[in-house]
């Protein structure tokens, strides 16, 4: 007997994945924009505490935006897993956000994604997709 | 693009990120399979799962994961840090291969290696992007201390 692998149908599939995948990108994207305009934790932490480190983070309104995309995105993980299986949600979503962060990354954070770290990105990709399919 | 050491203590910031994520999300499956489907129409039974016993410890570990993430992602690039994550893909397969003794496929095995191999490749380049300083790019101290020292 075969499991069908989309068990409500293959758009609203893609629906759910694709929903998961631009939420955290768009969430990462903001978060990594935020910590960078913070400065390093450790310094803050070295310097002002844990608290002031806390403080630093707290205050940053453009992390309250990442945090607020990557809370919708975690919610429509949990709604996708309710209706598909993991073994199909966690390769696909996780394989795709590598891909778009890196995209956003270049694009957004304007990051030097270099040969290297394309080839990474690409590898890690598929090494995501054999493991957890 | 300067060549970007990292720490001992950024290593072990990296490894936090690996390992809780995975085991965050393996526990958020467990809970939510255990739950009645969940549908638009009723959104605030999602709430109602997150007090439930396997969601809260899965909630914990992101937690873990996300101080981890911040911090790394404080000193080091998005697309450095994001392979790390993967890593912990890795960490759950071999945990399950030699403690709970499952079997590990072929395909299994070639994704352990595709993933080590494409983090040893980004690992070993530099972690974060050189900007120059004129171009209104990061201050070399910290927002935090600057406005400390100012006052």
């Amino acid at each position: 007997m075969t499991v069908p692998v989309f068990s409500v149908g293959f758009w609203p599939a893609t629906a759910m994945i694709a929903a998961i995948v631009l939420l955290s990108t768009t969430g990462e994207v903001l978060t990594a924009a935020a910590m960078k305009s913070i400065g390093d934790l450790d310094d803050i932490r070295a310097h002002s505490g844990m608290k002031g480190a806390i403080l630093a983070v707290v205050t940053c309104p453009l992390f309250f935006a990442g945090v607020s995309f990557l809370a919708f995105a975690f919610f429509s993980l949990l709604f996708a897993l309710n209706h598909l299986n993991l073994s199909l949600v966690a390769p696909a979503s996780a394989s795709l956000t590598l891909v778009t962060n890196a995209i956003a990354g270049k694009i957004f954070l304007k990051e030097n994604v270099d040969r290297r770290r394309w080839t990474s990105a690409i590898l890690v990709c598929i090494g995501v997709y054999l493991l957890a399919h | 693009m300067a060549h970007h050491n990292l720490l001992p203590r950024q290593y072990l910031i990296l490894g936090l990120v690996a390992v809780c994520a995975p085991l965050g999300d393996t526990c958020l499956s467990r809970g939510m399979t255990q739950l009645p489907a969940i549908t638009l129409a009723h959104p605030a039974t999602l709430i109602a799962a997150v007090f439930t016993p396997w969601i809260a410890v899965g909630i914990a570990l992101l937690i873990g994961f996300f101080a981890s993430y911040l911090t790394a992602l404080s000193w080091a690039d998005l697309t450095f840090v994001l392979p790390a994550t993967a890593f912990g893909n890795v960490i759950v397969a071999l945990l399950s291969r030699f403690w709970l003794l499952e079997a590990i496929s072929l395909e299994r095995w070639a994704g352990i290696v595709l993933i080590t191999v494409g983090v040893g490749f980004v690992a070993n380049g530099p972690s974060l992007t050189e900007r120059p300083a004129a171009a209104g790019a990061l201050p070399a101290i910290p927002k935090q201390v600057q406005e400390e020292q100012a006052r």
